[in-house]
């Protein structure tokens, strides 16, 4: 028996070959990956798939038929699809968020702009009546304390 | 085949007889063919047999719809399949996200503002007793805001190796 096996082919009970196509990606330490993606690929499939790609991507591969294999195992009507549609509704929960929280910025702006500019009013008619009349005189009437603003 | 009625896409694809209780028939019309031969090339029909055998009737359907997405996505890119959407979505969300914190800590700001007495709004020197005050509220405002501003602007980005696993497995 060679002890030196990867994964693949200790489940699939065969020698593993110098140029085996699973060994880089299915080490014999990790037996339950490749347990997986058998299950719901096939070996064959999963030789398949990767023998169509580089050499650089396969890695890559062999990773995210793992992810699949494993959410399938654990959501078998949904597998990955599930998770794909509660990130689509979080998207569309959080987008609704955003455009009323947005909302409500530009109308709370809108009020701000509104006060500041009926402050600026109020501080130019207070300016005004320190300004003497065109006779020199100050109004004491319309004299504005302002001490108790800062209450 | 007897009977004159027409096998399944699965059986014709198969070629074999369509029996009256073939797990296929129901979800693999004849006039489509296209989704049984992906769905057969990505897993392959024994194991989506398997699969679909262990399932409830009446959750069969909606597990060949998933199969077949899966399926497409494989042939769209046969490297990340339906990983790759998975984490272009996270990212998505997690945009939204520090979009929300931002919005949520500039209406803070916005509502602290107007809290404000009125001096501290139209720029009139402020009174020597209550300058400080008045001060620190403004910075505290502005230093909020920016908190949020700069954590949205530095934060790393979230486009990472789709396949990190610690992110995706949850």
């Amino acid at each position: 028996m060679n002890s030196g096996r990867c994964a693949a082919c200790k489940h699939l009970r065969r020698r593993c070959l110098s140029d085996c196509i699973f060994s880089p990606y299915f080490p014999p330490n990790n037996p339950r990956r490749f347990a997986y993606v058998h299950k719901i690929y096939g070996a064959s499939n999963v030789g398949k798939i990767l023998k169509d790609l580089p050499v650089s991507r396969r890695a890559e591969a062999a990773d995210s038929l793992y992810y699949e294999a494993y959410c399938r195992i654990k959501d078998p009507v949904y597998g990955c699809v599930g998770l794909i549609t509660i990130l689509h509704q979080q998207i569309y929960n959080a987008q609704w968020q955003l455009d009323r929280i947005q909302a409500e910025i530009a109308a709370l702006s809108t009020t701000t702009d509104h006060r500041s500019q009926s402050e600026v009013q109020q501080v130019e008619n207070v300016g005004s009546s320190f300004l003497p009349d065109q006779n020199g005189v100050h109004d004491s009437n319309s004299f504005y304390d302002i001490s108790n603003w800062f209450d | 085949m007897g009977g004159g009625s027409s096998p399944c896409a699965s059986c014709k694809l198969l070629r074999r007889r369509c029996a009256k209780d073939c797990i296929f028939a129901p979800y693999f019309p004849p006039d489509d063919p296209h989704k049984f031969a992906i769905v057969h090339k990505v897993f392959g029909a024994s194991n989506v047999s398997k699969m679909l055998q262990e399932l409830p009737v009446h959750q069969r359907g909606d597990a060949v719809s998933s199969l077949v997405y899966e399926a497409n996505a494989r042939m769209r890119d046969p490297v990340y399949g339906c990983v790759g959407a998975i984490s272009y979505l996270q990212n998505q969300v997690s945009q939204l996200q520090m979009q929300l914190a931002v919005a949520q800590a500039e209406i803070l700001c916005i509502q602290m503002q107007q809290e404000q007495p009125p001096a501290a709004m139209v720029g009139l020197p402020p009174p020597p007793q209550d300058e400080k005050s008045s001060l620190l509220l403004a910075t505290n405002n502005f230093n909020s805001l920016q908190q949020c501003l700069g954590f949205a602007s530095t934060s790393t980005s979230v486009m990472q190796d789709p396949l990190k696993r610690e992110s995706l497995w949850t």
